[in-house]
């Protein structure tokens, strides 16, 4: 053994006695990390059924074989999501600001405004997206106006505009009175008052919260294969009825992770920014 | 000489109860009793009025001829129902064989056993009288325009991209009532179903449903043949194939889908 | 000649807590009126009518003989007139210093941001703060903050400045700075009305001092009359407390 001199920590003993403490809860954590992945890999394909559960769910050959049509059918999940998100986001602003207003003349639009955010709010997704993605176009809408993927997405954006609503609703709410007063004070409008001095900063305190919504909406999006469209999720189903292997799932749900899993931590880095501002 | 002989087994077979009796001793779940599972609910015209004891509905008369071929007595068969997924998850089965118009493919071969087909079934195209109007003669060209669903994970799925190869991507459903509904709403001019399913749906479900054709089975290359589903390793499925074997020599299994199936005539053959 | 703000019986409630209980007030073009009294005598809110803030229960307010208080009247013509400056300076803070200033003129004069660069930057130059034009409100200290509120108001040019408490929230050593901004726009002539703790300034500046106590101006006067010979107990008191 070397003898090795330490630089003094610059910090003084606070410091060196803070990183000690660090050192030794990432120990800790490594050790249990380990030892749980340990006990998984050597005690799971010790279960009596783990070689047919392998064979079903973590078949090579069944996963190289639907893989890249998984990846394809991806495209149209990302396709309606594009397409969905910016409707969302203008719905969401329009019906949030509807529920803010504050002149007696337009009461009617409030109150349309909260009962539209109560009922989407309070349905299923799916069962919004049944409702509307087959029961408009039974109206009897001709082509191409009775598409599922414009009504299925149409139900899609109703649902997560109200969340949104809400939302924005809460970031308006959340801005001072005070900014009010000194904005109309000014002789601004209300319109003005609200465009220029309220939404700026309600909007940019709600990042974080509809970035948990956008993740929510790139999952929510496999619903729409309930009216019809092949995306991934329906994809994935009929891979798994041809080859009788639940293996194509698993690529899917890969697949989902490698687009929620770094919008999840990005929507958390974006929340904890937030925290430290406001500290 | 071989065919003497095979026909010489066959009737041996047909006419020996005891010989099917022992093959199946101490192969079921429970030893005298035969489990057969179906879907829950089971449908017309496979199974009437969701009631397989009746013995009423094709898959229902035949689980019985089986079980008779087999040396059960109508009383010693025990009905189960399972879910269509349930039933191809690996692990043990509360059931000796399930009947719910399992297509037999080499992909759920290697999951689970069938059993011989005690069935195979034309496609046949469900439309609305309108779109069949407008189709007329159904050439393949004309078959491609149309807007196609199916029900996800069904042969008919697969067999769309095959046969057809429609321009337009193919929408897929959850099950038999949503892909009624789609039609209904106009968002699917047609839909592939094998040929009992369509004539029921065409005439109970559909408004102003018609069968714009069926394809004859050898058009596709795996035509669709249902065989009773089975434990992967079952050591009975033995026994239930000399059962079926015995009922398809001996006309038996024609007689019962001319009785139950007949209706599958008069939808014109696309070639 | 008729004042330029004329209050009559001005009275306002917010539920069963009755603020202003009759307020009479004439304000000429020009003068300075300080309002003094303890916290809760309802200055802030008596300053928040004349805005247009808070809406009146009864009485008027003239303005150059027009009652502005009615109800249904639309407040934004008057509000442009009468600026008001608030005790936490209510800077928008997604804004640089210069955008808060400039939003009000760009969108109710419809002038460009380059029409309103000089008289702007004339402005923070005025008032010591051109090398802050650029900054955001959480990167400027109190008593710039309140130095670019004072601006802002100013930018509209408006006939009458209110200004509420506007040093309380400031540190000591912070008061002088924007006081000194306030004897400048003093200077100017412009109409003000001011309501405030620092005795010392209202006695310097002011043409005018009213003493509210429990909603109602129970003396006002000159600085000399009612510091150095108060009529009333309560304003001896009151005095007594703060001087």
């Amino acid at each position: 053994m070397t003898e090795t001199i330490k630089p003094p920590a610059p910090q003084g003993k606070r410091a060196a006695y803070e990183a000690a403490l660090r050192k030794r809860s990432m120990r800790i954590a490594a050790l249990s990390t380990l030892a749980v992945v340990a006990a998984i890999v050597i005690l799971v394909p010790l279960a009596p059924g783990w070689e047919a559960v392998k064979r079903s769910f973590f078949n090579g050959g069944v996963f190289a074989k639907t893989f890249p049509g998984l990846l394809n059918a991806f495209l149209l999940d990302i396709a309606i999501f594009a397409w969905s998100l910016p409707l969302i986001a203008l719905l969401g602003l329009a019906v949030a600001i509807c529920r803010d207003i504050q002149r007696p003349a337009l009461y009617p639009l409030r109150l349309f405004a909260t009962i539209y955010t109560d009922v989407f709010r309070g349905l299923p997704v799916i069962l919004v997206i049944y409702l509307i993605g087959f029961g408009i176009p039974g109206l009897g809408l001709p082509r191409p106006w009775n598409s599922p993927y414009i009504w299925g997405s149409l139900a899609l954006i109703l649902v997560y505009a109200a969340y949104v609503a809400e939302v924005i609703r809460s970031g308006i709410e959340s801005i001072h009175k005070s900014q009010r007063s000194a904005a109309l004070s000014l002789g601004l409008t209300t319109s003005d008052t609200m465009r220029f001095v309220i939404l700026p900063q309600a909007l940019r305190n709600v990042v974080p919260a509809n970035m948990n919504l956008v993740v929510a909406l790139q999952k929510d999006v496999a619903l729409l294969s309930f009216v019809g469209p092949v995306e991934i999720f329906r994809q994935a189903g009929v891979y798994k009825s041809l080859y009788a292997n639940f293996t194509p799932y698993v690529g899917a749900a890969l697949i989902f992770l490698a687009i929620t899993i770094p919008a999840t931590r990005y929507a958390d880095y974006l929340m904890h920014k937030r925290r430290r501002l406001e500290q | 000489m071989k065919r003497v002989l095979t026909a010489v087994c066959a009737a041996f077979v047909a006419t020996s109860a005891s010989a099917g009796a022992e093959c199946s001793v101490g192969k079921t779940l429970t030893d005298g009793v035969l489990t057969i599972a179906t879907g829950n609910p089971a449908y017309y015209p496979w199974v009437m009025d969701d009631a397989p004891e009746s013995k009423q509905g094709f898959e229902a008369a035949v689980a019985y001829a089986i079980a008779n071929e087999m040396g059960f007595d109508d009383s010693a068969v025990t009905w189960v129902r399972t879910s269509f997924d349930e039933a191809i998850q690996p692990g043990s089965k509360n059931f000796d064989f399930n009947m719910q118009q399992y297509s037999i493919t080499p992909e759920r071969e290697e999951m689970v056993d069938f059993s011989l087909p005690y069935y195979s079934s034309p496609m046949a195209i469900l439309s609305t009288k309108s779109i069949a109007e407008k189709v007329g003669d159904p050439a393949p060209d004309a078959l491609k325009d149309l807007i196609w669903g199916a029900m996800a994970g069904t042969t008919g799925a697969t067999m769309i991209d095959d046969v057809v190869g429609p321009t337009k991507s193919t929408l897929l459903y959850s099950d038999n009532a949503d892909v009624t509904a789609a039609m209904q709403a106009g968002q699917i001019d047609a839909a592939l179903f094998d040929l009992p399913t369509a004539l029921y749906l065409s005439a109970v479900v559909v408004n102003d449903g018609a069968l714009l054709g069926q394809f004859p089975a050898d058009r596709s290359q795996n035509p669709d043949q249902f065989g009773a589903l089975m434990e992967d390793g079952n050591p009975i499925k033995a026994c239930v194939d000399e059962a079926i074997q015995a009922l398809t020599d001996s006309g038996k299994l024609a007689e019962l889908e001319a009785e139950w199936l007949e209706a599958a005539t008069g939808v014109p053959v696309i070639k | 000649m008729t004042p330029l703000l004329r209050m009559t019986n001005v009275q306002k409630a917010f539920g069963d807590n009755h603020v202003l209980k009759g307020i009479d007030l004439d304000v000429a073009k020009g003068e300075m009126v300080c309002l003094i009294g303890a916290s809760g005598s309802g200055k802030s809110t008596l300053l928040r009518t004349i805005n247009l803030l808070e809406p009146i229960d009864d009485g008027e307010i003239l303005l150059d003989g027009v009652d502005i208080s009615e109800p249904g009247l639309d407040p934004q013509p008057v509000r442009k007139r009468i600026g008001l400056v608030f005790q936490s300076y209510n800077l928008f803070p997604h804004m640089s210093a210069t955008d808060n200033v400039m939003l009000a003129p760009r969108r109710l004069k419809g002038l460009s941001k380059a029409e309103l660069e000089a008289p702007v930057t004339t402005l923070f130059e005025r008032f010591g703060l051109a090398d802050r034009m650029g900054h955001y409100p959480d990167q400027l200290s109190g008593g710039q903050q309140q130095r670019v509120a004072i601006i802002r108001a100013l930018a509209m040019q408006p006939e009458v400045l209110l200004f509420d408490e506007i040093t309380s929230a400031l540190d000591p050593e912070l008061v002088a700075e924007v006081l000194d901004v306030l004897r400048a726009v003093r200077a100017e002539g412009i109409t003000m009305i001011f309501a405030t703790h620092e005795m010392g300034f209202a006695r310097e500046l002011a043409d005018k001092v009213c003493f509210l106590d429990r909603g109602r101006i129970l003396e006002a006067g000159t600085p000399d009359q009612l510091f150095d010979a108060p009529k009333e107990e309560r304003t001896r008191q009151f005095l007594s407390q703060v001087l």
